[in-house]
């Protein structure tokens, strides 16, 4: 209870310097994605791959030339998070059995295991593809829903933006420094976008239960209290949730490595969205009072002094 | 006022949290390795001389074993690692012989007690404990096409009974097309087919001297035929695994024409594929008489030299699908064979045949579905299209001495490994329409420990770094908030574990992540009780304040939450469903450790208080 949380900050006043960078950083991404892409994994593109682990380190071109000779000219041999584990990947024109294959021509002349080899064919790699771009497109398109519904269509708006915003700019990331992008991190793109929109529900209900407890005062002003009211909150659940992501980078090993990673700017990115994205919209598109009073799908049923809280079968959860 | 639940509440949240103990429990108990020995046969004996020489093998190759045992028909070994399992289990298929089946198996080691009630570990998927996962595609247009080679040889069967005069008949491209010389010989066909079959539609046409009748399936008989190649598909594929002596494996339907088969422990690859792929299957047929039209007959090679042929009529007396057991073993002059015995329909419909046919010689084809992808251009697009061919070739021509019955020989195959693997094929039953690998990955057992051991110690650290945090900021409170974070955590494990849940390194993730997450409501009522305060509310109302206007986020946030996990349930298949479970479970145990296990404990322990003035918190 100390005076020093009571101090606060004047979150919108920054909400043009934060909207040009934001802008700045999805368009980066944007241009990155059109232009280098992404780093499809195996998972998208089909294709072999094969781990292997070697009891001495290996020499890279060594096994380069080995598969070379062997009839493997475009195999992509590199390291995998330590100098013995060794990662071949192989294009898809190649069948089924190339795992196999590939360690008897790698074996003869050093003493190496497999630990993981992998096939996936091509048109499970484009099916998957699709079901990505649906799943998130579906998910975007649920949450304005509900949201518009629980709130209101501005509301809708303003959570689904910074989903998109935070999904852009991760996916950028992953295209600029040509991170492999596979089904796991479509998975933790999906969980950075509950995440994020967690956040963003957190705040926007704040501003709701202030724009009707708090009478004077204009719709920014609110918002910046709002803003700092769940700021704590904020932190220290962004906090918590950064330090265990860090946990399973550090230790979570190298098969779920991008996966973390996905997260771990989606965190981060999608705590910075929630303040600056969603509650900027909220500014922008001039949420005010009239839109909260008399919610316009609910007029007709009369009025609901305190339609926000749940259903009397809800609340005896508490 | 004071703070406290009715006394239905405490225990009904004591007694959720009680099993949420008792079904994580098992999880303390890591399953054993083992190798699980039992007779091929039910003719085998299993006693205490099988168990003497399993173990006498281990010893002599210097493996150790802990806790021999023999239940149900079977010994059980148990190992420390899975290393020494894998070794064992080669060690003891070549001590043994092929009499016994000597498979890789999980022992539980949970007590007995907590087995009765139903408490099982979770399962662990195949990335935390080693094996294989293939993805398989059912080739439905080649069961709709076999399906129609059937009808056309029956329709035609028909036509010869009633005297109708045909120039030919096959099956293309999905639909049976028949030519008549004449007018009226279609119409008559036509009467015939739509009175015995009503799965086809027909149409009729006529070009130049030849009338045609084009019989096309209706959809629903289509469907019927994909329904039933698929579950006929899966069947075989079950029987096949289990001849390959693997527990646990998980066969399961796909969308509406694939099949996943996982096996766990398995590091041969190959032999898995070939087997679980494999198309091969017998017919057996008469040879042609030698006046013969040659509309009656076929012409086939040998398989051990294609350079030889013999005619064999184009009827078949009946295939691998009639075969009831099979089994390998060696003939006179020491060659493998396969002895086959036949169903009841099969026997006497063999007997039937070689009763009039004693001093003709019977053939025995192996037939070989095979396809592969072909890329083709077509008005300048690359278009990739499925090659199908289907191989047969004689293995057996020999001379009908008298009527067979149900129990004959097959000899001509070229070794034995060939020979166990046909009686094998033939014992699973066969393919009822060709299977292809579209997906396969293999993971080492190595690399299964090390994924389980990085999550675990991920899980740990993440928990130790948020209890640390959470103390530090809100001291007692904090304590609070740990506690039901690891209630959480039980509940979560429990709750996977009842529902038989599959747990991946993706889904320890999804833990790790609820771990980082869980924390959030409770701040939200920790924050809200702490403005509550500030406001000037007394410390009992601003716990019920906080407690009851935090509700509010909480519940919006976890459903939308909830809804994005489960569109990730729906869509994601494998190791993303995975993490799509733990993250759904997660959020619910959260949502109900933070709202009600945390408000319990606040209750029981300072609700009770009116002289509290401050907060630790």
């Amino acid at each position: 209870m100390s005076e020093t949380s009571k101090r606060t900050i004047d979150f919108m006043g920054f909400r043009r310097i934060a909207a040009a960078l934001s802008i700045i950083l999805v368009l980066g991404s944007a241009v990155s994605l059109g232009t280098k892409g992404l780093a499809l994994g195996l998972d998208f593109t089909g294709g072999s791959l094969v781990e292997l682990e070697y009891a001495e380190a290996p020499a890279l071109p060594e096994v380069r030339s080995q598969l070379a000779s062997a009839g493997y000219e475009n195999a992509m041999v590199q390291n995998f998070g330590s100098d013995t584990a060794v990662l071949v990947r192989l294009p898809a024109q190649f069948d089924d059995t190339v795992g196999d294959q590939v360690v008897s021509a790698l074996s003869g002349s050093a003493d190496l295991t497999l630990e993981r080899s992998e096939y996936v064919g091509g048109q499970v790699g484009e099916e998957l593809r699709e079901q990505g771009g649906i799943a998130l497109l579906l998910a975007f398109f649920v949450v304005l829903i509900y949201v518009a519904m629980r709130f209101q269509l501005k509301f809708g708006l303003a959570s689904v933006v910074p989903l998109v915003h935070d999904v852009l700019i991760v996916l950028g990331v992953f295209s600029i420094f040509q991170l492999t992008f596979d089904l796991t991190v479509l998975a933790a793109l999906l969980a950075v976008i509950g995440y994020s929109l967690n956040d963003t529900i957190i705040v926007s209900d704040r501003i709701r239960e202030n724009f009707r407890r708090i009478l004077k005062g204009g719709p920014e002003e609110i918002i910046n209290t709002s803003l700092n009211q769940v700021l704590l909150r904020t932190i220290v659940t962004s906090a918590t949730t950064l330090v265990v992501l860090l946990s399973l980078l550090v230790f979570g090993g190298e098969m779920i490595r991008n996966f973390a990673l996905a997260l771990f700017i989606g965190v981060l990115v999608g705590t910075y969205s929630s303040i600056y994205v969603a509650a900027n919209m909220l500014v922008t598109l001039n949420v005010n009072r009239d839109d909260l009073y008399v919610p316009k799908k609910e007029g007709a049923e009369g009025s609901q002094p305190e339609e926000e809280e749940p259903p009397d079968w809800l609340k005896r959860m508490e | 006022m004071l703070n406290k639940y009715p006394l239905w509440k405490n225990l009904l949240v004591s007694a959720v949290v009680l099993l949420g103990i008792i079904y994580a429990l098992p999880n303390l108990f890591p399953d054993d390795y083992a190798v699980q020995i039992s007779g091929s046969s039910a003719s085998v004996s299993v006693d205490e001389t099988l168990l003497d020489r399993a173990q006498e093998a281990l010893d002599e190759a210097d493996i150790d074993y802990r806790d021999p045992s023999m239940d149900d028909g079977a010994v059980m070994l148990r190992f420390d690692s899975s290393d020494a399992q894998l070794r064992a289990r080669s060690r003891l298929q070549e001590a043994l012989g092929s009499e016994y089946v000597s498979a890789l198996s999980l022992a539980a080691t949970t007590p007995d007690w907590l087995r009765s009630i139903g408490a099982t570990p979770m399962n662990l998927g195949l990335d935390l404990r080693g094996g294989v996962h293939f993805l398989m595609q059912v080739d439905m247009e080649a069961a709709v096409d076999r399906r129609l080679d059937v009808y056309a040889s029956e329709i035609k069967r028909q036509l010869r009974e009633e005297r109708i005069r045909y120039r030919g008949g096959d099956a293309e491209e999905g639909q049976l097309e028949f030519v008549f010389p004449s007018e009226s010989a279609r119409d008559d066909a036509a009467s015939l087919v739509s009175s015995e079959y009503d799965q086809f539609r027909s149409n009729t046409r006529s070009d130049g001297e030849d009338y045609i009748l084009e019989l096309t399936l209706n959809q629903q008989s289509a469907s019927e035929i994909r329904d039933y190649a698929l579950n006929q598909n899966l069947t075989t594929l079950r029987n096949r695994v289990n001849e390959l002596g693997v527990a646990e494996p998980l066969i399961q339907q796909q969308g509406s024409d694939r099949i996943v088969v996982q096996l766990p422990g398995v590091q041969d690859t190959a032999e898995a594929k070939r087997v679980l792929g494999s198309t091969a299957n017998l017919e057996f047929r008469l040879e042609a008489r030698s006046d013969a039209s040659s509309a009656r007959t076929e012409t086939f090679p040998f398989r051990n030299n294609p350079n030889r042929t013999a005619e064999l009529e184009r009827d078949v007396i009946i295939t691998g699908d009639n075969v009831a057991d099979a089994n390998q073993s060696f003939d006179e002059n020491g060659q493998p064979q396969v002895n086959i015995t036949l169903d009841g329909p099969g026997g006497s419909m063999m007997q039937d045949v070689t009763r009039d046919a004693v001093g003709r010689q019977l053939g025995v084809l192996f037939i070989e579905h095979s396809s592969e992808e072909v890329e083709r251009q077509v008005d300048g697009e690359t278009v990739t299209e499925r090659v199908r061919e289907t191989e047969r070739s004689i293995i057996s021509l020999a001379t009908i001495r008298s009527t067979l019955g149900s129990n004959f020989r097959v000899t001509g195959l070229e070794n034995v490994a060939e020979a166990s693997e046909l009686a094998l094929l033939l014992r699973a039953g066969a393919l009822a329409a060709p299977i292809y690998f579209v997906e396969e990955r293999t993971i080492g057992p190595s690399l299964g420990q090390q994924n389980i051991e990085s999550g675990i110690n991920s899980v740990i650290l993440g928990f130790i770094l948020v209890a640390l945090t959470m103390l530090v900021i809100y001291k007692a409170f904090g304590l609070l908030a740990n506690i039901a974070l690891t209630v959480n955590l039980t509940l979560l494990v429990g709750a996977m574990s009842v529902l038989g849940a599959t747990l991946t390194l993706p889904g320890i993730a999804g833990i790790v992540l609820t771990v980082g997450m869980a924390v959030d409501a409770n701040v939200l009522i920790f924050e809200r009780i702490k403005e509550e305060l500030r406001e000037g509310l007394p410390v009992q109302s601003a716990i019920n304040a906080g407690f009851s206007r935090a509700f509010v986020s909480i519940f919006d946030a976890n459903v939308t939450t909830f809804l994005v996990a489960g569109i990730l349930f729906a869509v994601g298949t494998g190791p993303v469903k995975g993490f799509a479970v733990t993250l759904l479970i997660g959020i619910l145990t959260s949502m109900f450790t933070a709202l009600m296990v945390s408000r319990a404990i606040v209750n029981v322990t300072i609700g009770g208080r009116s002289d509290l003035k401050a907060l630790s918190i």
